[in-house]
């Protein structure tokens, strides 16, 4: 700690995206590919029809259960699309909803600063503005599978045709029940809303962050604030509402009113963990001079207190439902645990364990939120979990019994390779850091 | 034993700060600064180890999570075993609001406690301050001094470094 008052010059430092790190990234894509394609093929030829069998049987199973829990199910089964196109559908739907939802989070994060007037993140500022970049291809990918969803309705249960038509062989009185809610236009129009006002407020940020780099002055900075704290507001609402959209309406049935705070903190955690991974491979590779220890230990406290934070939404939401067990609450946990003969039980505790026990006892101490090597190791592992978090979330109410990892994982990378890319891009427009923030001094005398 | 003091006033933090600095750059062995609010920095500036109070934390927590689960399973399961809600005996998903309420209960109190009696904070007869302004608005130097220190030379160290007045206190039981 050297003084208070002393005054750093600070210049302004480009990002340049090498064409060695770019053909990482193309691999990234090219790897995820090869892996779509053999994930394909496995599951035209490689299946096998036992396999295959087991998974009828399984979701036969389900959907007795099922039809006992719902009162009034008509029962009227849909034919699903071959196995391979509905993994890619479903794993599709799944990987934007993760990466889309992280992305996000850099905004979130970034307002949530500007409103509480802290200052210790602004070295950070710029990593969170370039991790909103993924949202208007998120909206994009999002409009086109949920036009994908139609081919056989492979995501959506509710968007079977007849659905909520009384006289149709298809009807089910629950899913009618929502229609008010869950019917295709509504469903269009809010999730362009919500992507609409996060978009709108992300370029918005950005923009005034833009100007103040090269004007100065602390208008921007007020002007950021004001900004901030209507997006959080919007946030507040659209995050949960989008939750319950892109989520929870998978499983139709099935409610949970802690369900979108729980996505949340799923995100949340991502998102934080993506910032902190990406300021270690900038600080690594030479960047962020200004990026000490102080603000990775900020940064570490902030993944170790919210992985707490998921983990308490986790098992609220777990425990009432065990407690009370209704057949038509019990029946999330059911597959999720033991269900499709025991498909997902292990996906279920390793979520646990990666998610919560590891990030608690490793980033536990003081020494270890300030060490490279630890943060980029959990914060790594925070990813992994928080993807298959959601991948828990979609796949048994949308695969059942056939689900699988080779497609699943394919499609993530090539979702990853993308969000890199677009990044990157992002990062390299605009100087690292953000050279006339008023709270800039600050941040980089911060001490923890 | 009495132990005897020089103590410097200073009226303002930043002043203090750098006080510091330069005083043990000087080679001037600070005792212990009194300040009226903690001042971000100062103990990397007196140069004080980290606490050590993170480790008795945690095992303060480990104590109340073992208590915990023993309590429970214990009770329920084996001294008054009772069938709640069709759930068996012992059944953990229902321990662990308790079991980390017991957590957090025995770690911050043993925390508290801790703290305290390492800090000697705990009510006593009487009181030892060196200098009751340091209660108010003040910001209080103590360097011990014996016989053979040069107090003309301390006192100028302190007054160059921005001390408004040099004192002298002696202090039984500190």
């Amino acid at each position: 700690m050297a003084t208070l008052t002393h005054q750093e010059s600070v210049t302004a430092e480009y990002l340049e995206v090498t064409p060695g790190a770019r053909k990482n990234f193309m691999l990234i894509i090219i790897a995820g590919v090869v892996l779509l394609v053999v994930g394909v093929i496995v599951s035209l030829f490689g299946g096998g029809g036992h396999e295959a069998a087991e998974g009828a049987a399984a979701a036969h199973g389900a959907t007795a259960a099922h039809g006992a829990a719902v009162a009034g199910h008509g029962g009227g089964e849909h034919h699903s699309s071959a196995p391979w196109l509905k993994r890619i559908i479903v794993s599709l739907w799944h990987s934007n909803v993760f990466f889309t939802g992280v992305s996000a989070i850099g905004t979130v994060f970034m307002a949530i600063q500007y409103v509480a007037y802290a200052g210790w993140s602004v070295v950070v500022k710029r990593i969170n503005e370039a991790l909103s970049a993924w949202l208007i291809p998120g909206l994009v990918i999002m409009l086109i599978v949920f036009g994908l969803n139609f081919i056989n309705y492979d995501l959506f249960h509710w968007t079977v045709p007849g659905i909520m038509d009384k006289a149709d062989a298809n009807y089910d009185a629950i899913v009618a029940g929502k229609s008010g809610f869950l019917n295709v236009p509504f469903y269009v129009i809010r999730m362009v809303i919500y992507l609409g006002l996060w978009i709108y407020f992300t370029k918005r940020l950005r923009d005034l962050s833009l100007a103040e780099d090269l004007n100065g002055g602390t208008a921007y900075f007020h002007k950021s604030i004001n900004v901030s704290a209507l997006f959080l507001v919007f946030y507040a609402v659209t995050s949960s509402m989008s939750a319950w959209d892109w989520v929870m309406s998978v499983d139709v049935h099935w409610f949970s009113t802690l369900f979108g705070w729980y996505v949340f903190a799923s995100w949340w955690v991502s998102g934080i963990a993506a910032v902190t991974l990406c300021a270690i491979l900038l600080k690594q590779a030479g960047y962020l001079p200004l990026l000490k220890d102080g603000h990775l230990h900020d940064l570490g406290k902030f993944m170790f207190g919210f992985s707490i934070f998921w983990t308490y939404l986790w098992f609220s939401q777990f425990m009432l439902i065990w407690y009370a067990n209704m057949p038509e609450e019990s029946v999330y946990f059911n597959q999720r645990l033991g269900g499709f003969n025991g498909r997902y039980t292990w996906l279920l505790y390793g979520n646990l364990f990666v998610n919560f026990v590891f990030p608690f006892l490793v980033l536990m101490t003081r020494d270890a939120k300030r060490q490279m090597i630890m943060l980029k190791i959990v914060s790594i592992a925070i990813l992994i979990g928080h993807w298959s978090d959601f991948y828990l979330m979609f796949m048994p109410g949308t695969m059942k019994g056939e689900n699988g990892f080779i497609i699943e994982i394919g499609i993530a990378l090539i979702f990853l390779g993308s969000f890199l890319i677009l990044m990157t891009k992002r990062l390299a427009q605009a100087s690292l850091t953000p050279i006339h923030h008023p709270f800039l001094d600050e941040s980089v005398h911060h001490t923890t | 034993m009495t132990k005897r003091f020089a103590l410097g006033i200073f009226e303002d933090e930043d002043v203090l700060l750098h006080a510091v600095e330069n005083v043990r750059e000087a080679g001037v062995k600070i005792y212990e600064v009194f300040t009226p609010f903690p001042i971000h920095g100062i103990d990397d500036a007196l140069g004080i180890e980290r606490s050590r109070l993170p480790i008795a934390a945690f095992f303060f927590g480990l104590t109340g999570l073992s208590f915990a689960l023993w309590m429970q399973i214990y009770m329920l399961g084996f001294d008054w075993p009772m069938i709640i809600g069709g759930k068996p005996h012992i059944a953990l998903p229902a321990f662990i609001p308790v079991s980390f309420e017991l957590t957090v209960l025995f770690c911050c109190h043993g925390m508290v406690i801790t703290f305290y009696a390492i800090s000697k904070l705990y009510p006593r007869w009487r009181t030892p301050v060196l200098d009751v302004r340091s209660t108010d608005d003040k910001f209080v130097m103590a360097i011990e001094v014996n016989e053979n220190t040069d107090m003309n030379k301390l006192t100028q160290i302190l007054r160059e470094n921005g001390a408004s007045e040099v004192n002298q206190k002696e202090m039984s039981k500190f």
